[in-house]
């Protein structure tokens, strides 16, 4: 048996620990700010984040520290940092509980951060729909400029870094980093062509850095303990540190597990998830939110680190988990997350708008046995016109789940089309239900 | 005049920012708390402050799905749909609650208490399923506690079932054995 320290959720989890001011600076809180602000030199942490291996917790797994250093050193004016808290991913539920419960682990990483890359204004673009959340940064974000770690220069060190919680209004295509920006300057969350990237043309066109929740919430753990201590932890050097795996689906105990990121699915859905929640075994699960290509039970000893589930033909994503008993209909799994898809387009290119909706609208009539013969190589068709066309990653993940099932679990839709067939004449037309 | 009582709170709002435009979704949040939909006149206030048409305030308002351009029910009810609360009941949950109100998606009460909606992934995957109340979460629902929400919410406004700051698992020991 091994035993993994946690990093991230080892204070939230003590009984006694309620992430106010006082408690995070019980635990050694904010020391990390203290003990760099104004003393180490901006570009050694953003070496220090670069030698942690730390990558991006928000889905594409970037390298921060590299991220960090795309910045223009030299630029006059201001530069931003901005948190993406959007969480819209289905499958995905872990920044909720890192900002409802540490809000201040949070706020210092984004501290520290902003002095790295000379940023003065830090903007959470956090979802609409998480009230409660935005309540408890905000409240932190009062105490901790009353306790002098933000706003005008810092415990004396001559950073300034200001803070605010900025709430979106209900679009998923806002956690894209473009469309986010476009959000928080007040238009509709429409993903920019890139290049040119945030990181000279980000937000108000200045100098930006997007990262996740998850990522900046580790940033204070490397200061204190160092960069080499991180990057022993997972698959040293691509794959570092611990991350909240966030598991749904049938699984008798669902929530967020922090795992270094070696830890295999089967650990993390059979171990700690306490395996399926009745007798009927695993179909399927998706390794790293709704994006992700479905995986089979036969992958479920591979590790969840980045490049190990890559290879396994998925991605690790938001690490995001759900799991699916046997029973569950694929071509239904699929249908259901193409509708989240099609409803959560945001419009700007002819592919994923249309695409989209010719997919839920084929998915549906196999459903309701009205499938034709050559539906399923329509739906190839339509995939691989997306693939790889479209203005922002969305195009890539919205033909994931129709992807994978049709590789994996063909025969049932070609079941439904049998049933379609033999069916024939034999009854009336039922109407494609609408696209409401 | 909405913000008139909110002076303070718009001009907190916009220092927040360099460029006013910026203070777009936070003012027409702030328009739907107060009104419990976005009015025209609300639009055409903030395109007032921001130095902006209405059609542009309103063009973007269309964009976020949260914002009700139309007045609805004194509390929203939104079930999410999304797979991984379908996978544990999200759907017969939802044809319970039309029964229940004997509504339709989209629809509101006679009474102009509830509005029923579904929407996607609120980010409670692993506690389905759920639904969000106005501005509070319920959680790992059964058509007893949501019997339970809605007479809360119908006799006293209020429900002491919503959800707190999350942790799920409820407590670890800081470290995990494998
Ligand atoms: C359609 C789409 C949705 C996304 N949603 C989120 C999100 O909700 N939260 C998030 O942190 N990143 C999201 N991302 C990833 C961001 O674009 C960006 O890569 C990330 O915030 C960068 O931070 P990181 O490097 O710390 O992960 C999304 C990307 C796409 C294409
Ligand atoms: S891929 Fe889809 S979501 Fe992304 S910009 Fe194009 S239409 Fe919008
Ligand atoms: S799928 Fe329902 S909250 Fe995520």
């Amino acid at each position: 048996m091994k035993t993994f320290e946690k990093i991230l959720l080892t204070n939230m989890e003590r009984p006694e620990y309620t992430g106010s001011l006082a408690d995070y600076e019980g635990t050694g809180g904010y020391k990390a700010l203290k003990t760099v602000l104004g003393k180490t030199p901006p570009n050694d942490l953003i070496e220090m984040v670069k030698k942690s291996g730390l990558r991006g917790r928000g889905g594409a797994g970037f390298p921060t520290g590299v991220k960090w250093g795309f910045i223009p050193k030299d630029h006059p004016g201001p530069k931003y940092l901005c948190c993406n808290a959007d969480e819209s991913e289905p499958g995905t539920f872990k920044d909720r509980q890192l900002m409802e419960r540490d809000p201040h682990q949070i706020l210092e990483g984004i501290a520290i951060s902003c002095y790295a890359i000379g940023a003065q204004t830090a903007y959470i673009y956090i979802r609409g729909e998480f009230r409660l959340a935005a309540k408890i940064l905000e409240r932190a974000i009062a105490e901790a400029y009353r306790a002098g770690h933000l706003g005008a220069d810092i415990h004396g060190s001559g950073v300034t870094v200001n803070v605010s919680v900025h709430a979106g209004a209900g679009a998923y295509i806002c956690g894209e980093e473009t469309a986010l920006l476009e959000s928080l300057e007040g238009k509709r969350g429409k993903p920019r062509t890139k290049p040119p990237f945030p990181a000279t043309h980000g937000l108000y066109q200045k100098p930006t850095v997007v990262n996740n929740v998850e990522t900046l919430a580790n940033v204070p753990h490397i200061v204190n303990r160092g960069a080499d201590w991180f990057a022993s932890i997972g698959v040293p050097p691509k794959s570092t540190g611990t991350r909240v795996f966030c598991l749904s689906g049938h699984v008798k105990r669902p929530g967020n597990y922090e795992l270094p990121v070696n830890a295999t699915f089967r650990d993390l859905i059979f171990e700690l998830g306490g395996g399926m929640r009745s007798d009927k075994p695993l179909k399927a699960f998706i390794p790293g939110g709704a994006s992700a290509p479905f995986l089979t039970p036969d992958h479920v000893d591979v590790q969840m680190d980045f490049e190990s589930v890559a290879m396994a033909g998925s991605m690790s994503g938001s690490g995001g988990i759900t799991v699916m008993e046997e029973g569950t209909s694929m071509v239904w799994a699929a249908l259901r997350l193409m509708e989240f898809f099609y409803h959560e387009s945001c419009g700007k290119c002819t592919p994923c708008r249309e695409g989209s909706s010719w997919i839920v609208q084929i998915l549906q009539r196999i459903m309701n046995k009205q499938g034709r013969p050559d539906d399923l190589r329509t739906l190839t068709e339509i995939c691989e016109n997306i693939g790889g066309r479209t203005v922002c990653a969305f195009g890539d993940a919205e033909i994931a789940p129709v992807q994978s099932t049709l590789k994996y679990w063909r025969n049932e839709y070609e079941a439904l089309i049998e049933e379609a067939e033999a069916l024939k004449g034999s009854r009336k037309e039922i109407p494609v239900l609408s696209l409401a | 005049m909405i913000f008139h009582k909110h002076q303070a709170t718009v001009n907190d709002i916009l220092s927040r920012y360099p460029v006013k435009r910026s203070a777009m979704l936070p003012l027409l949040n702030l328009a739907q708390k107060e009104e419990g939909y976005v009015s025209q006149a609300a639009i055409r206030e903030i395109a007032g402050i921001l130095d902006l048409t209405p059609p542009q305030v309103f063009e973007t308002a269309t964009f976020y799905t949260m914002l009700n351009l139309k007045p609805i029910g004194k509390f929203h009810v939104q079930v999410c749909r999304s797979l991984m609360c379908a996978l544990v009941g999200a759907d017969p949950l939802v044809d319970w609650l039309r029964k229940h109100l004997g509504i339709g998606l989209g629809q509101t009460t006679e009474d102009k208490m509830f509005t029923l909606s579904t929407v996607e992934c609120l980010g409670s995957c692993g506690t389905g399923p759920m639904m969000q109340i106005n501005d509070d979460y319920y959680e790992r629902l059964t058509e007893d506690k949501v019997g339970r929400i809605l007479k809360d919410l119908r006799e006293t406004g209020d429900c002491s079932l919503k959800s707190g700051p999350f942790l799920v698992p409820e407590r670890g020991e800081g470290v995990v054995s494998l």
